[in-house]
């Protein structure tokens, strides 16, 4: 990290990033046919190349930047408790898992999209007092993994195909 | 370690586990939530697909559901001890007098002669959750 300001302009690209990529993801929201809660994860992809391409501090600061900023553009205070709850549940699977190399980066995607669903439904159950949305936390699963799959093969093929000239 | 694609042949296999846990997983959780339904607090009766009456369950009671166009054909709806069961019908077949009592969330007497179908569920809640990011 010889060059301070290149790492800040950097991350900050990422984290722009990041936000189109959940702007986006609000915006097909809507086409597809799909209960509460079930989401992409498209920034994920961002967090997913950081993680293999500059390490854990990055890949961390950018979701929470990322948490922060979507809650605030386009949530409310509630979506951000659930939004940090998942992020921080997620991200803490995604770092574990990538420090202990089992997996490859679409499992880990994988893991830190199921995690993200696990996180805000338990918070729900939480703050709502009731057991009722057991049955979210089954369907979420099932969706997190599909999305977990998508999610990790964009981000291997950045951690693969954007020039390492720009691992600053 | 071979390396196809960036992606190991152990990472690989690591992950095809790792999802077939998870869905195990998932799976086992289903069973559970189906086999351990917790209990309603609350029955609701429609005739005809119409709601017809909404009875607490922590209330001991007895209604008599009156159908039909003179109100001759009756189902003895009975609530006592958190559940509810039909005590007598007048239906021809009195399938649904001899259900056993409900209180599961999702169960349901039905009584197909007199389209009367009870059903217990939870009441709703106004705060539902609502999951934006
Ligand atoms: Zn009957």
């Amino acid at each position: 990290m010889k060059n301070r300001s290149q790492t800040v302009a950097f991350l900050g690209l990422c984290t722009a990033l990041a936000l189109i990529l959940a702007y986006v993801e609000l915006l097909i929201q809507p086409l597809i046919p799909s209960i509460p809660g079930i989401k992409m994860g498209l920034p994920n992809i961002i967090i997913i190349f950081l993680l293999y391409r500059r390490g854990a501090a990055s890949a961390a600061g950018v979701s929470l930047l990322r948490v922060l900023l979507v809650s605030m553009l386009f949530g409310n205070a509630m979506a951000l408790i659930y939004s940090l709850a998942g992020g921080a549940l997620s991200l803490l699977v995604m770092l574990l898992l990538r420090r202990l190399n089992w997996l490859s980066p679409v499992g880990v995607s994988v893991a830190g999209g199921v995690a993200h669903n696990v996180g805000q439904i338990l918070t729900a159950m939480l703050l709502l007092e009731t057991a009722e949305l057991g049955y979210y936390l089954v369907v979420l699963t099932v969706t997190g993994i599909i999305a977990g799959v998508l999610v990790g093969l964009c981000g291997s093929l950045l951690v693969k195909h954007v020039p390492s000239k720009l691992r600053f | 370690m071979k390396e196809r694609n960036g992606i190991s042949k152990v990472h690989l296999r690591n992950d095809v586990v790792m999802i077939i846990l998870l869905l195990v997983l998932a799976g086992a959780g289903a069973l559970y939530l189906f086999a351990f339904r917790g209990s309603g607090d609350t029955v609701n009766v429609t005739v005809d697909g119409e709601l017809y009456g909404v009875y607490a369950l922590s209330e001991p009671r007895v209604e008599e559901i009156r159908t039909g166009e003179d109100g001759s054909r009756l189902n003895r709806l009975v609530i006592r001890d958190g559940k509810a069961y039909v005590e007598s019908a007048s239906c021809p077949d009195g399938i649904c007098a001899a259900h056993r009592p409900v209180f599961r969330r999702g169960e349901s007497i039905v009584c197909l002669p007199h389209r009367v179908v009870i059903t217990v569920v939870t009441e709703q809640r106004a705060d539902s959750p609502d999951i934006v990011a």
